[in-house]
């Protein structure tokens, strides 16, 4: 169902589709529900760390791959009730500084796994402007696809620091597209992308 | 203290034994007991610290820190167990390594009661979602059960929280 507000705004499996065909070498953790099928349906790759619950934990899983890979941009794409779980995590991640940590929040104002109920961003929470207040090096909000390309342009260098921005989307369900729930394997397939054995 | 006495006291040795482990990087919600350990940690060129704001980002970035290839150990107190509950299916799941070094309250010369039902509580939560409890209730056992916890931890993929008693360290003082 799409709500009246968001008719005309972009379309999340798009959005997520024009990211990452520019992603390059980035890694990209994805946070759980429409997020991972998201990523997923936008090619799997062994570059990609989906997260199947944990929830409010993908940027900090980004921060922890982004300290331990320093030459590697690292990409994360999460919801907006994902990451509102986790308003603490944007402190503790602009006090980290990685320059190498990218936040993209998907933002449908919704918790669209659990019937479309209206997060706070629909009450005008603004993680934009939070993550800008805790220090991120560079945040914004995109609306449209022209926004969205400038987006993909200027992910493809490492910011000055973590940098946090917000595409609000429709309020939309696409179908899922969902990739393997073994978290074991997908975890080992990441190391192991990045040459790394299994235990 | 004589400086030999400082140098061998338990959160010295502690670092030491996490160096030797080539943990490159510690996580932390303050707690006294592991203030000279964190200072230790925070001084080090070769250990990359991170100060949370709620425990659980500790257990989320161990595990990306895993996934990238780095060892990470989160330090905290007995009452910051319970806010890591939910976010602790993310190293059990994966399989991840995860080592805490937990400083108890609310067990032993405890004046405060709010530390007491989460400082009762820590070693059944942790079991309950799937954490292997280790207990050091004596000062001359906090540095080997860590030691160990290592090796079970990045060597065996195993989740571990060393439990640092708080007869071990002293209850605190004010």
């Amino acid at each position: 169902m799409v709500s009246e507000h968001s008719r005309d705004r972009l379309d999340r499996r798009k959005v997520v589709a024009q990211l990452l065909a520019e992603r390059g070498d980035a890694l990209v953790v994805s946070g759980l529900g429409s997020s991972t099928y998201d990523v997923h349906a936008a090619g799997d790759v062994d570059a990609n760390y989906y997260l199947w619950g944990a929830m409010g934990g993908a940027a900090l899983v980004g921060l922890g791959i982004a300290l331990a890979q320093p030459s590697k941009r690292l990409l994360v794409i999460t919801g907006d009730g994902e990451q509102l779980m986790a308003l603490g995590g944007l402190a503790t991640i602009a006090v980290a500084r990685p320059k190498n940590l990218d936040i993209i929040v998907l933002d449908n104002e919704s918790f669209g796994e659990t019937g479309m109920q209206a997060s706070h961003t629909a009450s005008g929470v603004d993680l934009a402007a939070v993550a800008a207040a805790a220090g991120f090096a560079a945040t914004g909000i995109a609306s449209t696809i022209d926004d969205v390309a400038r987006l993909a342009s200027e992910l493809q260098q490492h910011g000055e620091g973590p940098r946090l921005f917000v595409i609000k989307l429709k309020a939309d369900s696409p179908p899922r597209s969902m990739p393997n729930r073994d978290a074991v394997f997908v975890k080992n397939r990441f190391r192991s992308y990045l040459g790394l054995g299994p235990c | 203290m004589e400086r030999d006495q400082v140098i061998d006291s338990w959160p010295y040795r502690a670092h030491r034994a996490l160096r030797a482990a080539e943990v490159r990087h510690v996580s932390y919600v303050p707690d006294a007991g592991h203030a000279t350990l964190i200072d230790l940690c925070i001084s080090d060129p070769s250990v990359a610290t991170t100060v949370l704001t709620t425990e659980e980002e500790g257990v989320a970035i161990s595990t990306g820190a895993w996934l990238g290839g780095m060892r990470s150990v989160i330090l905290m107190q007995s009452s910051g167990v319970g806010n890591c509950i939910n976010m602790l299916s993310l190293p059990v799941q994966t399989r991840s390594p995860l080592l805490m070094l937990v400083t108890m309250r609310g067990e032993w010369d405890e004046f405060n009661p709010w530390q007491v039902p989460m400082g009762q509580a820590t070693p059944a939560a942790l079991e309950a979602i799937g954490v292997t409890v280790v207990r050091a209730e004596a000062e001359d056992e906090i540095v080997a059960s860590i030691a160990q916890a290592t090796t079970m931890a990045f060597e065996a993929d195993q989740q571990i929280a060393v439990l640092i008693g708080q007869r071990a360290i002293g209850a605190k003082t004010w």
